[in-house]
């Protein structure tokens, strides 16, 4: 086809892209962070995985369950990479409900490694009930189910304020600059110097959100070092290929061109 | 070159070949006259053979660890992603290659309608293909609804119930379609069952498609008739298998850039929520591959209307062959047609992006410009161009332009610009 | 050589080099797809379990189950113990000596996977002409210790990994 013709659709197809949606005038875009596991070589800070799982295990983990993990999880490669005995110690710390025994009765006993993180409520009805009807979303997949990803929970961490004088908030409703329809039923839960740092790290409201939404990306994509890894290897690997074969198709071409 | 004299050289093939003439098929497979000229947008039919290979293989992966059951079916996608060696390789490419899939076949479709690849005598290579990709639309469909997230659950509910609007048996219908008062977990089964059908079903008609091709011959840039073989066709191999390789290449290029560094930027993130049957996403949006027809279907304010309206958008393809009165094939000797073409495809991406937005306002005015279009080109601007048009020049064959140096300049130019 | 080798020259590494590369990218891709029907992450967690033996009497046995497999736990006699370690190793088809298949100083407890070496089935305890177990699928006899005396099973039953505790738990794995 066409060589103008393809400039224009792609001129067109442009513009497209670019065009926002009206809708979201409501809502202020994200706080664009410059997280270290962006891009085609990203990768997870461990310190901040490791700080991050600290304010999970320590803040979140009281109302938000992350049922999709499991505490091995912790000392897998790509991870926080907790060793052996942490990931054990870690998992010995929760009393996990196992059963039923020979007796038919349910008990609990220490967490193994092999445990799925432990749910802070028996069910989602459980859940909403405890938290003024709202459910606290489970947290495993949380980076991936939100459009904006680690910025916009970052940010809605970062984002609590005092409602504008038009707005009037019912009780245990609270006013986020970037949640969206700016209304959240999770307080503020972040104040400077709340968890004590295991690594001495300062602990200010900024540092932990950054670290517990580190902790969460690794949650939702414990696969994304190893992604990109190999990512890198398969485009190069393609790359080289495709000249090769581009050389073999010339070479076989030439046959007929040289004909004519 | 001729196929029909092979003879094996082997005893035992040409023993084997008597009984089932395979060797011969081999033959014909590799010796098939190809016409010489064919450019890059010719390479998508091996594109979209690849494509559905990829699909089965890696699907019938996945079906080795998914568990269709509206309770665990969301939590067995998170364990083939965290568990399951290579899992969320596996589910990545699976989920991405359907996006690559309706890539490449829309490009195939628009090759087909700009060179006139499905006018006489490829109508019913075109047929066919019509089917593959209605089949092609219900597989995508259901395998989106697997993963039982919000997107799935609501999508499901809003397509199923487009059959709702048939009058007097809708609702038993889409109660039939359910097996439950909702979508529910018979839904999902169904769906699961039937998803692992179809592209078995899409593969049979590939194999007719590819037959129904070489009864004809490939059509060509030019459009014209050629002699197979001569001096203006190659063997399939290695000439066009060679071609076909480099261009799949370069498409796997860009595959694996989806897989590996944007995995999900082309679904959405919603459906990363389990199903909930007591919340809708703000914003329902199909799959992009299926926003045109989504944006036909809400751009009538009725719901009878909208459902035969977006069914007659795939329905009016069938068609086409006659409603296409022009005698040349090519939109490269075609001055008028090529710009009418030209805006179809503006029209449908168009369409596509208003798919994706709000039903309201300026978007729901360009939805409804852009479906009437849609229909004029087809009802209207087809048949009449056909007749008014003055087309270029078109040459005899396609080496001639080339070979006689005195040629008319219009063919030359033509024939410049197309490679 | 003359320009024509030359070229036919480069044209053969060519093609050898794109097939040979390709050849490579394909073994790549299938080794995922093997590698996917391996045990997962998952199912390699699972691959401990720990058994309570604080209420086994004297030549009582339990069976628990670890990996999806049976796992016998004797709780071995004095006797039993010396009619396994009487046994002369020329009359076993797999010589092993008995210590060798418990742990020293823990000489009561015989802890062994529960299947039979033959083709998989769950021999009956207190069976077969060994004092032991009898496989009912195809005949195999084991005795005390667990070893294959007679019938087509070609190797005792296997000891898994496992250590005590402390003296009321045994952890398999």
């Amino acid at each position: 086809m066409r060589k103008s013709n393809l400039k224009l659709l792609l001129f067109i197809f442009s513009l497209i892209i670019q065009l926002k949606p009206l809708n979201s005038a409501e809502m202020v875009d994200p706080i664009k962070v410059d997280w270290s596991f962006k891009g085609l070589t990203g990768t997870f800070d461990r310190a901040s995985l490791q700080r991050g799982f600290q304010v999970y295990k320590e803040v979140c983990s009281s109302c938000h369950s992350m049922q999709y993990l499991s505490y091995r999880n912790l000392g897998e490669s790509g991870g926080p990479e907790f060793s052996e005995q942490e990931v054990k110690a870690i998992a010995a710390s929760f009393e996990i409900q196992d059963g039923p025994d020979d007796q038919g009765e349910m008990f609990t006993r220490p967490g193994r490694p092999s445990d799925k993180f432990k749910n802070p409520y028996p069910n989602v009805q459980a859940a909403t009930a405890a938290n003024g009807g709202a459910y606290p979303p489970d947290m495993s997949v949380l980076v991936k189910a939100r459009k904006g990803g680690a910025n916009y929970i970052y940010s809605v961490l970062v984002g609590y304020e005092d409602p504008p004088p038009n707005i009037i908030l019912d009780d245990g409703v609270y006013y986020n600059k970037y949640m969206i329809g700016n209304k959240i039923k999770m307080p503020n839960n972040l104040m400077d110097g709340l968890v004590e740092y295991a690594d001495g790290t300062e602990s200010t409201v900024d540092q932990m959100a950054k670290d517990v939404t580190t902790f969460l990306a690794w949650a939702a994509e414990p696969e994304l070092e190893e992604r990109h890894k190999t990512g890198v290897k398969v485009i190069i690997y393609l790359v080289l290929l495709t000249i090769l074969v581009y050389l073999s198709m010339k070479k076989i071409w030439s046959r007929v061109d040289s004909e004519v | 070159m001729s196929e029909h004299e092979y003879v094996p050289k082997s005893k035992a093939g040409k023993w084997f070949n008597d009984r089932l003439p395979l060797l011969t098929l081999g033959a014909h497979l590799t010796d098939y006259p190809t016409p010489k000229n064919l450019n890059y947008w010719w390479t998508f039919g091996g594109i979209l053979t690849f494509c559905l290979l990829t699909q089965i293989v890696t699907g019938i992966v996945l079906a080795m660890h998914y568990v269709a059951h509206a309770d665990l079916a969301f939590a067995s996608v998170e364990h083939i992603m965290r568990d399951v060696n290579y899992g969320w390789l596996i589910r990545y490419i699976h989920s991405n290659g359907a996006s690559m899939f309706f890539l490449a076949v829309y490009i195939h479709i628009f090759r087909s309608l700009f060179y006139g690849s499905y006018k006489s005598p490829r109508e019913v290579i075109w047929i066919i293909g019509l089917l593959i990709y209605l089949l092609m639309m219900a597989a995508a469909f259901m395998g989106y609804v697997l993963p039982w997230g919000q997107m799935s659950f609501w999508g499901a509910t809003v397509i199923t119930n487009l059959f709702s609007a048939i009058p007097l048996v809708g609702d038993s219908i889409t109660t039939w379609l359910w097996g439950a008062y909702s979508v529910d977990n018979p839904t999902l089964n169904r769906f699961f069952s039937l998803h692992y059908l179809i592209p078995f079903l899409i593969l049979g008609l590939v194999v007719l498609h590819i037959w129904a091709l070489h009864v004809p011959g490939n059509n060509n840039p030019v459009g014209i008739d050629i002699k197979k073989p001569s001096k203006d066709t190659v063997p399939f191999h290695p000439y066009i298998t060679i071609k076909d390789a480099f261009a799949l290449l370069v498409f796997m290029i860009i595959f694996a850039g989806f897989v590996f560094f944007t995995p999900n930027v082309l679904g959405h993130s919603d459906n990363y929520i389990p199903a909930n049957p007591l919340v809708t996403p703000a914003h329902i949006v199909p799959e992009w591959y299926l926003l045109p027809f989504y944006a036909i279907l809400r751009s009538v304010p009725d719901k009878l209307g909208g459902v035969i309206l977006m069914f007659s958008a795939i329905f009016i393809l069938f068609v086409l062959p006659w409603l296409d009165t022009s005698k040349v094939r090519s939109a490269v000797f075609r001055p008028l047609y090529r710009q009418f073409f030209w805006i179809l495809v503006i029209d449908v991406l168009m369409l596509g992006y208003v798919g994706a937005m709000p039903a309201e306002g300026i978007y729901l005015v360009l939805a409804r410009v852009g479906t009437i279009y849609y229909f004029l080109h087809f009802i209207v601007v087809m048949p009449v161009v056909g007749y008014l048009e003055k087309t270029d020049p078109i040459p005899m064959s396609i080496s001639e332009p080339v070979l006689s140096g005195g040629a008319e300049p219009s063919i030359a130019r033509k024939m410049d610009e197309k490679v | 050589m003359s320009k024509e080798e030359k070229k036919v020259n480069r044209r053969d590494f060519l093609f050898t080099a794109s097939y040979t590369v390709g050849a490579v990218g394909v073994g790549a891709v299938i080794w995922p797809m093997i590698d996917q029907m391996n045990p997962d992450k998952a199912q390699q967690a699972l691959a401990t379990t720990e058994v309570d033996i604080s209420n086994i009497e004297p030549g009582k046995s339990i069976t628990v189950l670890w990996r999806g497999k049976p796992v016998f736990l004797k709780r071995r006699t004095q006797e039993e113990i010396a009619e396994a370690r009487n046994v002369k190793m020329d009359d076993l088809p797999d010589p092993q000596k008995d210590e060798d298949r418990v742990k020293e100083g823990k000489e009561e407890w015989l802890v062994m996977l529960g299947v039979c070496t033959h083709l998989g089935c769950v021999p009956l305890k207190d069976k077969g002409d060994f004092n032991g177990w009898f496989c009912p699928c195809h005949g195999s006899h084991y005795d005390v210790s667990g070893r294959i005396r007679k019938g087509p099973a070609p190797t005792n039953m296997e000891i898994p990994k496992f250590e005590f505790v402390n003296n009321n738990t045994i952890k398999i794995g």
